[in-house]
């Protein structure tokens, strides 16, 4: 079936299996391997991306759903010589070891701060109509469909609060 | 190079590059999504999609097995089965073979890849298949399978219990007595990269791209499954999403892979699903031991016993869980021993600190339920029994034990002497809060390992050698260590790890990596520096390699200067003679950990974690304190959520997915503290450096465990703590 993804600001013309996920599309076909594979099964964050500006789950939604979608992957926040500021964070904090999780991670926490800024709630809030704050809690709540084996969380929380603005 | 005799002084003691914590050199390549895994590689092309085909029992045959609707399914080029693939290998490091039929070890065991044009079309028609089995009886109990259970030595082979002394007689006569039981579930390494393979073949030699964490183990192991010389095989994992000891052999994916790939004709590639990995692949088998000690009243451990039940597949091995106790503290009396049953259940094998880790978990809550019967503080009582000579050979000294300054360090900056050695005391608002502490210990081990490193006209580092960087920071301690010896600095050096076509490492494993990789990269820039005095004319033995240059007596030379007529290589490995047995080497900590315990829910939350660590040196402190924090993030998992849990009836681990085996995630982890002790182990290797990332996991278990206690009152000898093991017992709320 023929689609049109906007991915990372260039078209891209697919002609795929209504089977195939947006993830596959990404990672095989687009060859955009930055985005990971890590369950399959929206249980892990490793497929995170950003869709019209909000996080999904990439394996969770089918690539024919999104014809004419404007998809932000890893490689459409920085490349190595020219980092996004999360990504240099997360350099400069170590906020990953193997790196399997931490395109995920990366473009959750890159979500996480504008949801935070944009006000949308969260569980962790005591004030639910108050603005939320880039707080250690907030951010660790918002951020915890990003599974990290390795576990650098505390470290991925310095990352975010560095580019927060915020203390760790 | 033989290492010995105790290191002297070398060049890594410079400490120019070493010991500093600088960025991973790699970071830029993981952050961007640059980074290249198994599944990724491209270098194949136009691969065909394999997709395992798993036993639905878990022991027993097939009747019969249809295939033909699958070998009719669209876009289908191959079907392989144990009947097409012909005999197969074993490899050295499985107990189970890879590819069942008709026979079955254990549920999901392969029996099958379906190799199609598409992933989509290889999952819908692998679904086809139509299996007819014969169950048998399987054994899933491990309880009642231990009731007839051997004793049996670390290899699994019969032994008798290890006695030091007269344990029966003074653990009897001891005025302070402890005896519990402790249980410890299956654990499953979960880490985030599937296990995924790309296979392709040119003629007779096959290529691999994997994920694996030892590359020589895993491409003899391969080679021996499909019957081929080992030199037909290229092995490669450059990157690998970690792996936490179940990426250290071949598991089913490289196996079909390759098959997939010969019956295709074409590169074929083949990842395991997440709800396929759990009882297809190894985990980490649960425990039940028992813990004897006995003290007088000052607190002197006179006795200690330490008896540990595990079960694996026939032919298998115990989880070790009784290792560190032969070592952690004093005692004239002594008795461990192992029991092993056979299970039908998929392979128990290593998973990260093995034997230590869920021997930690029982071995530190029994010495805070010691210290509590004693009326001792729990790190007063731990140092009282500190040794510093292996209890049963009193002649072999520890090359270093700082435990007690980890502890007593760690103590003062956890503020230790807040805690009320009464639990169930202290409240802050609905939180009742507790302290707890665990010592730290891991052995060290030594590895030979090879490294080759090169030298270009324009003074740049090259480094190859099959290590494997699993998320540990190897390429860049490796760097590192390449730019001290080399007197360059970071960014001149270049490393290329994880291929068969490099120099044999040791490999990641057992927290052996860094220190014996980068003892290799040592021993290599050693030739490398040799080559390049000698090309420039100076003294091998005093020439000195600093800030691009080389320098000897009033002579100096532009590193590069020695390779304008092309390149110079530096081989080597590093090897060791007996200082591992003259000497004890081992590594220590001590964990502290604060939590909150709701008073009306129950709901246990980590409130600060620290870490101390005497590990010899640390060659990337930034890298290495990833490595415990990531370990201490793991163990809160095994203390409070991670279990495996058995249906007894047909023999699987049902919480085979990441949603429903539970593991730490941000909402659960607070800041954690690491403090690294200054050390340096000169009988150890060149580098002076031993491993920190199963340190960090050893004991976390038990000092969550501890706090809880000290929060709550209630003690929990069953992991995990989830709260309905304790919810009922929690002290009366008015």
């Amino acid at each position: 079936m023929p689609i049109m993804l906007k991915v990372n600001g260039q078209s891209r013309p697919l002609s795929l299996d209504t089977r195939t996920t947006l993830l596959d599309a990404l990672r095989e076909h687009l060859h955009l391997t930055g985005t990971k594979k890590g369950c399959d099964h929206g249980q892990c964050g490793a497929c995170t991306v950003l869709v019209n500006g909000r996080r999904i789950n990439s394996c969770l939604s089918l690539a024919i759903m999104h014809d004419g979608d404007e998809i932000t992957t890893i490689e459409g926040l920085g490349t190595p010589d020219k980092l996004h500021p999360m990504q240099a964070a997360f350099v400069k904090h170590d906020g990953y070891q193997c790196g399997y999780c931490t395109p995920g991670q990366i473009c959750s926490a890159v979500a996480v701060l504008e949801e935070i800024a944009r006000g949308v709630p969260s569980h962790v809030q005591e004030d639910l109509t108050a603005a939320p704050r880039a707080t250690n809690l907030e951010m660790r709540e918002r951020m915890s469909g990003n599974i990290c084996r390795c576990g650098a969380y505390s470290n991925i929380a310095e990352a975010m609060a560095e580019v927060a603005g915020v203390a760790g | 190079m033989k290492f010995d005799t105790p290191a002297q002084t070398n060049p890594i003691d410079k400490m120019v590059v070493v010991g500093r914590a600088v960025d991973r050199i790699d970071g830029p390549l993981k952050t961007t999504g640059t980074a290249t895994y198994a599944y990724e590689h491209r270098e194949a092309v136009n691969p065909a999609y394999g997709w395992v085909i798993g036993s639905a029992i878990a022991k027993g045959s097939f009747r019969w097995l249809n295939l033909n609707e699958v070998r009719a399914a669209p876009g289908v080029i191959a079907v392989v089965t144990a009947q097409e693939a012909g005999p197969l290998g074993k490899g050295d490091f499985n107990t189970a073979k890879l590819l069942g039929g008709p026979d079955v070890d254990h549920y999901h065991q392969a029996i099958g890849v379906v190799v199609a044009e598409t992933l989509e079309q290889a999952r819908a028609a692998a679904a086809l298949a139509r299996v007819e089995y014969a169950r048998a009886e399987g054994q899933f109990d491990l309880v009642k399978a231990l009731d007839t259970a051997a004793v049996v030595g670390d290899n699994g082979k019969p032994a008798s219990p290890e006695i030091v002394g007269t344990f029966d007689a003074a653990f009897a006569a001891a005025p302070v007595k402890l005896d519990a039981e402790y249980t410890t579930p299956d654990h499953s390494h979960a880490m985030m990269e599937p296990f995924a393979s790309i296979a392709v073949w040119n003629g007779d030699e096959l290529t691999v791209w994997t994920s694996h964490q030892l590359i020589d183990w895993g491409r003899s192991d391969l080679a021996k499954m499909l019957n081929i010389p080992k030199d037909k095989v290229r092995f490669l994992s450059p990157y690998i999403g970690g792996g936490f000891g179940g990426k250290l052999w071949v598991r089913a994916d490289a196996v079909l892979a390759a098959l997939g790939a010969k019956a295709a004709g074409r590169a074929v590639k083949v990842a395991l699903p997440r709800p396929f990995m759990m009882n297809n692949s190894t985990h980490r088998p649960a425990t039940r031991q028992r813990i004897r000690i006995g003290a007088r009243q000052d607190g002197t451990i006179t006795a200690i016993g330490h008896e540990s039940g595990s079960g694996d597949l026939p032919g298998g091995s115990p989880e070790t869980a009784t290792g560190q106790t032969k070592l952690l503290y004093a005692g004239a009396n002594r008795l461990t021993a192992l029991r092993l049953a056979v299970l039908d259940l998929p392979e128990g094998n290593a998973m990260r600190a093995p034997g230590e880790a869920p021997g930690m978990m029982a071995l530190e809550i029994a010495m805070d339920e010691m210290a509590e019967k004693l009326g001792m503080d729990p790190v007063a009582f731990r140092i009282k029994n500190d040794t510093q000579v292996d209890p049963a050979r009193p002649e072999r000294r520890f090359s270093q034990r700082q435990l007690v300054r980890c502890l007593t360090e760690g103590a003062e900056r956890f503020v230790w002497s807040r805690r009320n050695p009464k639990p169930g005391q202290t409240r802050d608002g609905r939180w009742l809060t507790g302290l707890g502490v665990a010592a730290a210990f891991r052995n060290h081990m030594s590895g030979t390992s090879a490294a080759r490193v090169h030298l270009d006209a324009d003074g740049k580092v090259a480094v190859e050698t099959d290590m494997t960087d699993i998320g540990t920071g190897s390429y860049t301690i490796i760097a590192q260590t390449a730019a001290e010896m080399m007197g360059v600095p970071l960014d001149a050096v270049t490393v290329k790890l994880g291929s068969s076509e490099f120099p044999v490492s040791v490999g990641s494993g057992g927290q052996w990596g860094a220190a014996n990789s980068t003892a290799g990269v040592y021993a290599a820039c050693v030739r490398l520096r040799e080559a390049i005095a000698q090309k420039l004319g100076f003294d091998p033995a005093s020439a000195l390699f600093e800030g691009g240059f080389v320098r000897s007596g009033n002579r100096s030379a532009r590193l590069g200067e020695a390779a304008a007529q092309g390149r110079l290589t530096g081989e080597d490995k590093i090897e060791y003679g007996t200082l591992g047995k003259t000497w004890q080497l081992s590594t220590f900590g001590a964990h502290f950990v604060e939590v909150g315990v709701d008073a009306y829910t129950g709901v246990t939350r980590l409130r600060r974690m620290l870490a101390v660590c005497a590990a010899g040196r640390i060659i990337n402190p930034k890298s290495a304190r990833s490595q415990v924090i990531g370990a201490m993030t793991m163990g809160v998992g095994s203390a409070l959520m991670e279990e495996l849990v058995v249906d007894k009836r047909f023999g699987f681990f049902v919480n085979h997915d990441l949603a429903s085996y539970e593991v730490p995630v941000h909402a659960d982890i607070p800041h954690q503290d690491v403090i690294f002790l200054d050390e340096a182990d000169d009988k150890a290797n060149p580098m002076k450096a031993k491993g920190v990332g199963e340190l960090g996991l050893c004991g976390v278990g038990a000092a969550v465990a501890n706090a809880i206690y000290n929060a709550t009152g209630v003690r929990i000898r069953d992991y995990p703590l989830t709260l309905d093991k304790y919810l009922d017992k929690l002290p009366p709320l008015v």
